[in-house]
C-alpha cells in the first residue's frame, strides 16, 4: 500500500527540479524515480542524494538512514539548507501527515496529551517549498479518516498543502479545497465518500457532501 | 591562533557548571563524541544545551541526560531519545523547541551580531506562542531571537594547527555555525595538520573562530560508537 503510494507520487515529479523527501512514505518515492535531473535535497545538508552504495555512517538522511551521494552532489550547513527551504529553492517536499483538514492544512508534528518535543523541519518545510504533497494512508489503523473538518492536532503551518495522496485517492487542493482528482485502482468514489471526514469536490464541479 | 590539547580534560578546563553549551551534530552523526563522554566525566550541572538533539537513549549527549546534568536544552527534535520526554514529564528538564531551520539562523545570527531575524516559518502554530508577529510586505513573519553560548563543541574532519577547519559529508551540519556563536570554540577532529595541507578554497571554517583543537578518540562507525585504536 506504502509503495503504490510512493508511486504515485513519483509521478508527479518532473524534472529538473529540487525535491526533499519526508520520513515514511516520502523516503520511498526516490525508488521510482529514473530521471537523473530530479535532484533530491535533504535538509541535514545534501543535495544530490542517492541510493545508498558502501554505508558511510556520517552521509545519511533526515531519517538518520544511510543515503549516497550522486555526481554533482554539494554538501552545505543548516543554516544554509534551510536558507533553501525557506528561500523558495525547493521546488517539491513530499511529505508524511497525521491530519490534513478540509482546507489542506496539515498536522505533522505533535499529538496533543503526548509530550511535544519535536518539531524538525517539518515547519520550515510547509513555509518554504513551492509545492508540497502529502502521502498518507486514507484511514488510522482504527479505521478513522485522516482527512477531516478540522485538525484535532495542532497544525504544522496555516499554509495549505497542494496535493494529498492516499491508498484511495489523489486530492488536488484549489482555493483551500480539497477536489478529488483519481480514484486508486479499484477503489469507487463511494469508499472514498465513506472513509473521508472532511468535504471534498469530486472532479471540481460536482459537490459531495462527506458521510459523517 | 587554536591551543591544540591532547586531554579531553584540558580541552573543557573553563567548563563551568550552570553555562550554556553548544554541541554540533545531527543525532549522533557530526556529534564532538569525544568532548561529550568528557562532560559526563566532568563534576559540572545546571547546563544549558543548545543542539538539535540530546543524542540517542544512553548514547552522547544522552549520557549527560542521565546523570541529569542538563537543565535546560534548546533544540528541534528532542523525539530520537525517548528519555527526553521522560524527564520533561518529570520536570527535570526545561526544554525550548525551535522549528530546525530557526535553530541554525538563530545560530548563525548569534555568530554574526545579529539580535534576532523575522521568519514566516511557525507562524499561526502553537510554536508562535508569545513571539512577536509582525507584516513585512503584507506577509506575518515572527521575531526569533539570536543564540549564543559560553562554550561551543564542534566535529569537523580536519583542523590545521592554526585552526582552520573542514567537515566531512552530512557530519558538517551545525558544526560552522555554532563554531562562530560562542565564547569559547573548541573543535574535536580526525586529524591536524600543518597550515597549507588544507586548500583556503576548501575551507569552511577559518580559524579565527576556533580556540582549541583535539583529535577525536571516540568516533561513529558503521558498529556505533567505539574507541579509536
Amino acid at each position: 500500500m506504502h509503495e503504490m503510494i510512493a508511486k504515485r507520487a513519483a509521478a508527479e515529479l518532473q524534472g529538473p527540479c529540487v525535491v526533499n523527501l519526508g520520513i515514511g512514505i516520502p523516503t520511498l518515492v526516490a525508488n521510482y524515480i529514473e530521471d537523473d535531473v530530479v535532484h533530491f535535497h535533504t535538509e541535514n545538508g545534501l543535495l544530490g542524494v542517492t541510493e545508498v552504495g558502501e554505508v558511510d555512517p556520517n552521509l545519511v538522511n533526515a531519517g538518520k538512514l544511510p543515503v549516497g551521494e550522486k555526481a554533482g552532489a554539494a554538501f552545505f550547513n543548516s543554516a544554509e539548507s534551510f536558507g533553501m527551504i525557506r528561500g523558495g529553492h525547493v521546488d517539491v517536499a513530499i511529505l508524511g501527515v497525521l491530519q490534513v483538514d478540509e482546507n489542506g492544512r496539515i498536522a505533522n508534528w505533535a499529538i496533543p496529551g503526548r509530550n511535544i518535543i519535536g518539531v524538525g523541519g517539518a515547519m520550515d518545510l510547509l513555509v518554504g517549498a513551492k509545492k508540497v504533497i502529502v502521502t498518507t494512508t486514507h484511514t488510522t489503523k482504527d479505521g478513522k479518516s485522516k482527512l477531516l473538518k478540522e485538525c484535532t492536532f495542532p497544525i504544522t503551518s496555516t499554509r495549505s498543502v497542494d496535493m494529498v495522496i492516499t491508498d484511495l485517492a489523489v486530492f488536488d487542493v484549489v482555493e483551500e479545497r480539497l477536489i478529488l482528482k483519481e480514484l486508486m485502482p479499484e477503489v469507487t468514489l463511494e469508499e472514498v465518500r465513506r472513509r473521508t471526514e472532511a468535504h471534498f469536490i469530486v472532479g471540481g464541479l460536482l459537490d459531495e457532501h462527506p458521510v459523517t | 591562533m587554536a591551543v591544540i590539547h591532547e586531554w579531553v580534560q584540558d580541552a573543557l578546563s573553563d567548563v563551568k557548571s550552570g553555562q550554556t553549551i553548544m554541541v554540533g551534530g545531527f543525532g549522533l552523526i557530526g556529534a564532538p563524541l569525544t568532548l561529550i563522554d568528557g562532560l559526563t566525566r566532568k563534576d559540572v550541572g545546571g547546563l544549558t544545551i543548545v543542539s538539535n538533539n540530546l543524542g540517542e537513549a544512553g548514547e552522547g549527549l544522552g549520557i549527560l541526560l542521565r546523570q541529569q546534568k542538563i537543565r535546560k536544552a534548546i533544540g528541534s527534535y528532542f523525539t530520537s531519545n525517548r528519555e527526553v520526554g521522560e524527564a520533561f514529564k518529570q520536570g527535570e528538564i526545561d526544554l525550548q523547541l525551535l522549528p530546525q531551520g530557526t535553530l541554525a539562523e538563530a545560530i548563525r545570527a548569534g555568530g554574526a551580531g545579529i539580535g534576532g531575524f523575522y521568519t514566516k516559518t511557525g507562524v499561526g502554530t502553537e510554536l508562535a506562542k508569545g513571539k512577536e508577529e509582525r507584516q513585512i510586505d503584507g506577509v506575518p513573519y515572527l521575531l526569533e531571537k539570536a543564540l549564543r553560548a559560553d562554550v561551543a563543541i564542534i566535529r569537523a574532519h580536519k583542523a590545521d594547527t592554526l585552526g582552520n577547519l573542514i567537515y566531512y559529508k552530512t557530519a558538517r551540519n551545525f558544526n560552522p555555525l555554532m563554531a562562530t556563536a560562542a565564547n569559547l570554540v573548541i573543535a574535536e577532529v580526525d586529524e591536524i595538520v600543518a597550515p597549507g595541507e588544507l586548500s583556503p578554497e576548501e575551507i569552511v571554517t577559518p580559524q579565527l573562530f576556533v580556540d582549541r583543537l583535539l583529535v577525536a578518540k571516540k568516533v561513529l562507525t558503521k558498529e556505533g560508537v567505539v574507541n579509536r585504536a
